[in-house]
């Protein structure tokens, strides 16, 4: 298996001069192509941080982070909306934008993106049928429920093709039923595209579902990174 | 004593008043239109340059802040009379309604920036981070999320400036500036015809509200959250 994602001594420190604080301190591991790769921790360990340094939503103050074979925690501001559109992401809050339909939710990555990946408008309307809601290319995010959000914003973070999903806390906002199914929905993307995806949270129940390997991050260190039954495998045999 | 009985008004010259509403609401909608054009793009600026904004910089905010700052605290009538010499650059007059214009443009620019810089920090922060981590450039940024989703809110502005403006055409009037500003003073106050007075009051009660109604309509109509 190929690595997706390399991270070596990634460090990122807060504040300039006086006080600092140091979120996250030297990590080092990588993710390999097609896994599910969890990062769990408690709030203020530093996991949003750290998802926010993969795309460089945050930039590191030290270390690297190889992502198809290019050192991307070096370039400058004016090359990484090309990086990042190689990453599709999704958040707690679904981040839905309220003044669009569900399809050009959808349609909005391919608006916005400088990436050669950009795919045609019929693969949104693919992937809305992928998440369940093509009865609902028509409706506003407000009248969504929030499990229709998220899916709403899985279809949108696929849009460009990624190589790789970044999932913040995808389903603390969802109730129980909402976060499962939310978790077979990633668990089958994963499977049918063979992506890779990379989940943080903070909840035991979401890591031993659809993890490959967790990560343990407290107060800015990974403690241990360990495997979790391993279901390809089991499927495998 | 306020000498007024309700047939007074027939008595009006109708002609007279017409012109008078043409005036206003051609300063008015002129006057409001120019503004918008400066203001958007400046409170644009304010919200992007602000600390945790797309474009960071704190002198271009503190600059920009301060002028408007300043400028916000001249009353309308003073700056009025301030930028007569200007005002002739450009008119060539310093009286009647086109060259009120000039003032009212520039009195209401600083305060409609500072509307529009509020409706564009309505914006979740998450969407930028999420249209970012979509490879999104800073100007898409502005230009396909700031604006679209701040739309229905920057619509709403209108209503407020436009009423604003109207309040300022008023003391226009005083200054040579036409429309109901100056009928109403020329005849209400001047000459003591209190029926002149109380239809540009009527008048400028029912612009208001048609303003405020076309407004919240327009708000009802594009809102989608």
């Amino acid at each position: 298996m190929g690595k997706a994602l390399s991270v070596q001594n990634l460090s990122k420190e807060f504040g300039g001069g006086g006080e600092k604080f140091t979120a996250l301190d030297n990590l080092t591991f990588d993710v390999k192509c097609g896994e599910i790769f969890g990062i769990m921790g408690q709030s203020g360990a530093g996991k949003s941080t750290l998802i926010r340094c993969l795309n460089m939503l945050e930039r590191p103050t030290g270390g690297k982070i190889i992502f198809n074979d290019q050192n991307i925690a070096d370039l400058g501001e004016w090359h990484l909306p090309k990086i990042r559109a190689q990453f599709g992401m999704i958040f707690q809050n679904f981040n839905l934008l309220a003044q669009r339909n569900v399809l050009k939710n959808i349609y909005f990555p391919l608006e916005v993106a400088r990436n050669k990946n950009t795919e045609t408008k019929a693969r949104a309307r693919e992937l809305l049928e992928l998440v369940g809601l093509s009865d609902k290319c028509k409706a506003y995010p407000r009248t969504l429920s929030g499990g229709q959000k998220q899916r709403v914003a899985i279809a949108r973070a696929l849009v460009n093709n990624p190589h790789i999903l970044l999932c913040d806390e995808p389903t603390s906002a969802l109730d129980s039923s909402c976060s499962a199914d939310i978790l077979n929905l990633l668990k089958s993307i994963n499977e049918k595209f063979n992506l890779t995806i990379i989940i943080i949270t903070h909840d035991q129940y979401v890591a031993n579902e659809i993890c490959d390997r967790v990560a343990i991050i407290e107060k800015g260190k990974i403690t241990e990174i360990k495997k979790i039954k391993n279901r390809k495998e089991a499927k495998d045999v | 004593m306020f000498d007024f009985t309700w047939s007074d008004l027939w008595s009006i010259d109708g002609d007279m008043i017409w012109l008078a509403i043409r005036e206003t609401l051609r300063m008015t909608l002129l006057s409001a239109l120019f503004a918008y054009l400066i203001a958007i793009p400046l409170g644009i600026l304010l919200v992007v340059t602000k600390k945790g904004g797309i474009y960071q910089n704190r002198p271009i905010n503190i600059i920009l802040s301060s002028v408007i700052n300043i400028m916000r605290s001249v009353p309308f009538i003073l700056l009025a009379i301030f930028v007569i010499p200007l005002t002739r650059q450009i008119i060539g007059t310093a009286l009647g309604s086109t060259a009120m214009i000039v003032p009212l443009t520039i009195a209401a620019t600083p305060f409609i920036a500072r509307l529009i810089e509020n409706a564009l920090l309505e914006l979740d922060k998450g969407l930028i981070e999420a249209a970012k981590s979509m490879g999104a450039s800073r100007l898409k940024i502005i230009y396909k999320l700031y604006l679209p989703e701040c739309l229905p809110s920057i619509v709403l502005t209108m209503g407020i400036s436009t009423i604003t403006i109207l309040g300022f055409t008023a003391m226009a009037g005083v200054l040579g500036g036409g429309g109901l500003g100056q009928v109403a003073f020329d005849f209400g106050y001047a000459r003591f015809e209190n029926a002149v007075l109380v239809a540009c009051i009527i008048i400028l009660v029912l612009i208001t509200q048609i303003i405020q109604g076309l407004v919240f309509i327009t708000y009802r109509l594009l809102n989608k959250k």
